[in-house]
């Protein structure tokens, strides 16, 4: 059985974002990037299912520019067989990434599709979902404990009320929590290793895929600043300061 | 004119406490704004549903296995009722439950998703945040065919009650729902305190609480003050606590009028939970903790000897 795992590159989770000045957008020049967190996961937990037998072949998929190729690379040394990088160029939405992905899971004839439930630049936590609706397959989101047997997987979700747990049929779609396992430190000779491991380049029309329409970014800005407050000294100007605000 | 379709997310015969935002974001937007209650039974929740301001209608569908709420089951019935009413507008409440069937009704019905909505510019533009709220994106999303939205509940108010119940209607939708996934089980976390995402106030400790036992001292000033209680992702990681309780970026954004962040750091990613609280009070024994930026009020000194203090003379 095979799965396809995507990653995507982002700026990294310590890095203190820069809105730029004139509002089109945030500084991404000269600033540190890394494998999407919630993907390293993804990764992680497909390396461990081939290593217990569970799946033949690992690809790893990302949709995105040139310098995306790193974040491959990274996806192989956690141990992928090899990668797909359907290369873009222009700004891409999750509809449209979801298409890409969507059709490279058809194309490679995979099973099982781990996706990270975000990623940590937009946000959107999307892509999964709408990759399991346009081939019309299971999903099970928010992942904190996978199991795969007999042709069928049994998903445990962190949802809002406490864990949730469910089981598809294979092929479906599962995006990883952070509880879902602690990804691998990278070794150097698997690092070495991943530089001779296959990358096969598409782009969008090799896919069969056009641009979804999108929303327009308007403006980016700074989120209202909270301002400094006060330390107090003690718990007793604590207790009297917040019974004088009424908040206790 | 707008005319809008709001998902009525419920659980336990219970419409959940977000919705009375989304409708107050439906209202922000302005138009006909209708709340679809899909359940087993949907009457009780549909009641709730149409006592709220400003709702034009209430639709239940009512079949067996909706309470579960299974994406790929829920979603084709939003389609069917989205595409049968014309509706221009899609809204969800940005819980685990809307963000998990939101976005296969956007891929159904071929549109990007606007995640978490903060504020409403227009029916067609609004804001969003991204980078865990350390940027705010304004968007302008088509209006053809249709918007699908999740509404981030923190940012917005709940409606009121109206003067007169709307009016409720059972319908039916044209939808085939595959067989593919079961819904098996919940372990929903029982507890008496105020739900954290609705609580008034929240008392929230970190990884420098060391064990589940010690935890007891946080839910202790909590009964005390009447809060909630939450948690940072390393008191998750590490076991002190369940899942349910993690707040921030990836846990759960709440907006509490009162916060307390005992023995946390500070990191952005918590931040990005609590960025709409009124006040914010930390507990912290390094001076230097990034918590202290954004607290209204800080105290600094050892948790284990402040907090129970706190509890007595509070
Ligand atoms: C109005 C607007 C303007 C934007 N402008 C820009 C821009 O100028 N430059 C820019 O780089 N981005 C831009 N983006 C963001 C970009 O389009 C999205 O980040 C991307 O399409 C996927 O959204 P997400 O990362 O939030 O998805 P999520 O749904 O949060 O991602 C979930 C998971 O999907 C997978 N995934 C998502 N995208 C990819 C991918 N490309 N490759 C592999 N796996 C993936 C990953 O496994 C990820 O963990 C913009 C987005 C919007 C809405
Ligand atoms: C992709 C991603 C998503 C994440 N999402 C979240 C999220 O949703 N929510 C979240 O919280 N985190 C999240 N994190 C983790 C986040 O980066 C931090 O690691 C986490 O918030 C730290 O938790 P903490 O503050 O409890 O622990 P620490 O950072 O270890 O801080 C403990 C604090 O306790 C203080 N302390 C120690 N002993 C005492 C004492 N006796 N008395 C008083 N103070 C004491 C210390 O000075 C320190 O400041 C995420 C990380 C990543 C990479």
């Amino acid at each position: 059985m095979k799965a396809l795992v995507s990653v995507k590159r982002v700026i990294d989770y310590n890095v203190r974002i820069q809105v730029k000045p004139d509002g089109s957008g945030v500084v991404v020049d000269g600033v540190k990037h890394s494998v999407n967190p919630f993907d390293e996961i993804a990764m992680e937990e497909a390396v461990r299912l081939k290593e217990k037998g569970k799946l033949t072949e690992i690809i790893a998929v990302t949709v995105g520019g040139a310098k995306c190729e790193e974040t491959l690379r990274t996806a192989l040394a956690f141990g992928a067989d090899r990668a797909v990088h359907v290369k873009v160029d222009e700004e891409i939405q999750p509809l449209t990434a979801a298409q890409a992905l969507a059709a490279v899971f058809k194309k490679e004839g995979a099973e099982l599709f781990f996706l990270g439930k975000q990623a940590i630049d937009d946000d959107a936590a999307q892509t999964g979902q709408m990759v399991a609706a346009l081939l019309d397959l299971p999903q099970a989101t928010f992942a904190s404990k996978v199991e795969i047997d007999g042709g069928k997987a049994t998903v445990t979700r962190e949802v809002d009320a406490g864990l949730e747990t469910l089981e598809f049929d294979l092929p479906g779609i599962i995006t990883t929590d952070l509880r879902l396992n602690e990804p691998r430190y990278l070794k150097l000779p698997d690092i070495m290793k991943a530089k001779k491991k296959p990358i096969e380049v598409v782009g969008l029309g090799d896919l069969g895929v056009t641009a979804a329409a999108g929303l327009k970014s308007v403006k980016t800005a700074n989120p209202p600043k909270r301002s400094k407050g006060v330390m107090v000294k003690t718990v007793d100007e604590l207790v009297t300061a917040l019974k004088a605000k009424g908040l206790i | 004119m707008s005319k809008i379709l709001v998902i009525g997310q419920h659980a336990d015969g219970k419409l959940n406490s977000g919705i009375a935002k989304v409708v107050n974001a439906a209202k922000a937007i302005g138009g006909d704004i209708h709340v679809a209650v899909f359940a087993n039974d949907g009457s009780t929740v549909a009641a709730q549903a149409a006592a709220l301001d400003g709702v034009a209608k209430v639709l239940v569908v009512d079949r067996a296995g909706n309470d579960d709420y299974v994406a790929s089951a829920i979603a084709p019935q939003i389609v069917a009722l989205t595409q049968s009413g014309g509706y221009s507008h899609v809204l969800a409440a940005g819980t685990t439950s809307g963000k998990d069937f939101l976005p296969r009704v956007a891929a159904k019905l071929g549109v990007q998703q606007v995640s978490d909505i903060m504020a409403v510019h227009s029916a067609t533009s609004f804001d969003r945040p991204i980078y865990a709220g350390n940027a705010i994106l304004t968007v302008e999303a088509p209006a053809s065919p249709c918007i699908v939205a999740t509404i981030r509940l923190a940012s917005f108010q709940a409606t009121g009650a109206a003067a007169a119940a709307a009016p409720i209607e059972k319908i039916s939708v044209d939808a085939v729902i595959p067989s593919h996934t079961r819904f098996v089980k919940l372990e929903a976390q029982k507890s008496e305190r105020p739900e954290l995402q609705s609580a008034n106030r929240v008392v929230s400790g970190g990884r420098a609480l060391g064990s589940s036992e010690n935890f007891n001292i946080i839910y202790s000033l909590a009964d005390k003050l009447k809060a909630g209680v939450g948690a940072s992702r390393a008191a998750v990681d590490s076991g002190y606590v369940p899942n349910d309780m993690q707040v921030g970026q990836t846990g759960k954004i709440i907006a509490p009028e009162l916060y307390f962040a005992i023995g946390i750091s500070g990191a952005i990613q918590h931040l990005a939970g609590i960025k709409d609280a009124r006040t914010i009070v930390a507990i912290n024994k390094d001076p230097e903790a990034p918590i202290f930026e954004v607290a209204d009020y800080g105290l600094v000194g050892d948790l284990f000897a402040l907090v129970p203090e706190l509890e007595a003379k509070a």
